[in-house]
């Protein structure tokens, strides 16, 4: 017989603070997970890179670059994406789409997510 | 530690990580990686036998240690003013994009020693084995490894003898876990030669480096006096990778991720194939090759191409009495950086080379694509005994390094500093 570990609420920010901030990277009884608010959505990632398990939210977030093409299919040089924002992991450079956790070269490798909502102002994680 | 800001409950359990930079203390950037050797490999003799540490923050002090007073005035003049840490070296700074303008933030590192005592070089280096888990570490100068391509040979000389002093002078007395590979300035011999005799016997010297980047045949009749002092001490010959865009071939690559990815190999597999083709294992049989830093996938592509050749063109090749490929699998090779994409390639790959007993972990730490142990320990089809050779028991051998534990336990570098920034 396998025992179920319960999962357990946690308060982990306050909404605002969080919006402002855009990142926090917390650290919940031993579970490191990192909480984004971005176009006007809240994520939250287990900190671990599933590359080499880099902390990975502890990484600097940046806009997705992309290649401009110009007239007759010329090279325009990289671009930094008008909207879409990647997580970096500080350890290797792996990059993941903030929204969607996936790597911007190969959509089977992602973060993984964590549970998370919002009440009443408090940002809430279940793990 | 940053305390939460506005929590209702639950501060006791939460508490915030910062982000990471080249300013952060080397253990919480490696914070996961202590976990990971808690978890999967505390009890596991471990040497690295390729890291450095970032000594071109010491650049001052090897440039002191300059024995001719010409170069030593010039270099020390370049430091004090435009050149800095870069002081007669050949690096192109508007090239250096290892760190991807900032994205992977611990390259570049400049670590926080600020209240320590000791060399701040050896207390960076004693906080990186701790947290990673190893026993050894052997640490290599990175601003040199493009040293070869030089153009005036006696800088080369006079930086190399000056590093060989500040390494066995000023940071292996220090802690026994730190050890050297010596500096060979490869294109002058006689120097090399001079070099070997000196510190041959030195107990912190445990093998010799040549640094890859450069366009010296190796099998040249001009290093045979160098190779029979190397076979005669016992101490291994390791050639250490690295790139040059100003190669005419990699100029043609846009991109540091493509001249990167093709020049580490490049170099290594021009010096094998002089090695094998010129008979050099056979000439000097009792040395012991080791090939730094260009991953792993070109070993069976080498091994392949060299052996259709011989087999075809005997004649170009008339010293030798096996095939390529069975030279190669005598030689010894580092991990990093470990190509583990595709799992069924990178067991053929070690299979072709006989891995569990030629293969050597390295960390590259702190380079910005470093390895930690774990990427051996969570190989799929390795066995337990091939992760422990991998990952030290082999470096034990070729190095002559005894196995007692050096390295305080997992648990214990946790509870001094448990990652928080």
């Amino acid at each position: 017989m396998s025992a179920t570990k319960q999962k357990r609420d946690f308060v982990v920010a306050q909404l605002e603070d969080l919006k402002e901030r855009e990142r926090i990277v917390v650290d919940a009884d031993g579970t490191e997970v990192g909480l984004y608010f971005y176009a006007d959505k809240v994520r939250a990632w287990s900190n671990v890179c599933p590359h080499s398990g880099g902390p990975v939210c502890q990484g600097k977030m940046m806009p997705r670059t992309v290649q401009l093409v110009v007239g007759d299919r010329k090279s325009g040089g990289p671009g930094f994406h008008p909207t879409d924002r990647n997580i970096v992991c500080p350890w290797h450079g792996f990059e993941f789409d903030v929204l969607t956790g996936k790597h911007p070269a190969d959509q089977r490798v992602g973060l993984r997510s964590v549970p998370v909502r919002v009440e009443d102002g408090e940002v809430i994680i279940s793990i | 530690m940053s305390q939460m800001t506005g929590l209702k409950s639950d501060e006791g359990l939460v508490r915030e990580l910062a982000e990471i930079s080249g300013r952060t203390d080397t253990r919480d950037v490696l914070a996961h990686a202590t976990k990971q050797a808690k978890e999967k490999f505390d009890d596991y003799f471990i040497v690295d036998i390729d890291a450095h540490v970032s000594e071109d923050q010491f650049w001052g002090e090897v440039l002191e240690l300059i024995d001719n007073d010409v170069w030593k005035q010039i270099g020390m003049d370049q430091f004090d003013k435009f050149a800095g840490n870069n002081a007669l070296l050949n690096i192109s700074p508007g090239l250096s994009h290892q760190s991807v303008g900032g994205r992977i933030g611990h390259q570049g590192r400049k670590e926080p020693v600020e209240g320590t005592e000791g060399h701040p070089f050896v207390t960076a280096a004693k906080r990186g084995m701790d947290a990673m888990g190893l026993d050894y570490q052997v640490v290599f100068p990175s601003a040199m490894l493009l040293l070869g391509m030089h153009p005036q040979e006696e800088i080369e000389v006079v930086l190399g003898r000056a590093f060989n002093r500040w390494l066995t002078e000023v940071i292996l007395p220090k802690n026994p876990r730190l050890k050297g590979m010596l500096y060979l300035p490869y294109n002058t011999p006689e120097v090399c030669e001079e070099l070997v005799e000196k510190y041959a016997d030195h107990p912190g010297i445990i093998g010799y480096t040549v640094c890859s980047t450069r366009n010296n045949p190796v099998h040249s009749d001009v290093y045979t006096r160098l190779y029979s002092l190397i076979e005669e001490s016992g101490k291994p010959l390791a050639f250490h990778s690295g790139y040059h865009w100003g190669d005419p071939s990699f100029a043609q690559l846009n991109r540091f991720l493509s001249m990167h990815a093709l020049s580490f190999t490049h170099y290594n597999q021009i010096h094998v194939t002089n090695w094998i083709i010129n008979a050099m294992p056979e000439r000097f049989p009792k040395i012991k090759m080791i090939w730094v830093e260009s991953g792993l996938a070109w070993i069976p592509f080498l091994m392949q191409r060299l052996d259709h050749e011989v087999l075809m063109r005997p004649s170009e090749a008339p010293g030798l009495t096996k095939l390529p490929s069975e030279y190669m699998k005598e030689m010894y090779y580092s991990t990093q950086p470990m190509e583990r994409n595709n799992m069924e390639l990178l067991e053929a790959t070690m299979k072709a080379f006989n891995a569990e007993t030629q293969l050597l972990y390295s960390s590259d730490w702190p380079h910005w694509d470093w390895d930690s142990p774990s990427t051996i320990t969570d190989l799929p089809f390795l066995s337990e005994q091939a992760k422990r050779n991998i990952l030290g028991l082999n470096a034990a051998r070729v190095f002559n390094l005894p196995t007692d534990r050096m390295k305080p336990s997992a648990e214990q570098v946790l509870q001094e500093r448990p990652g928080i920034s």
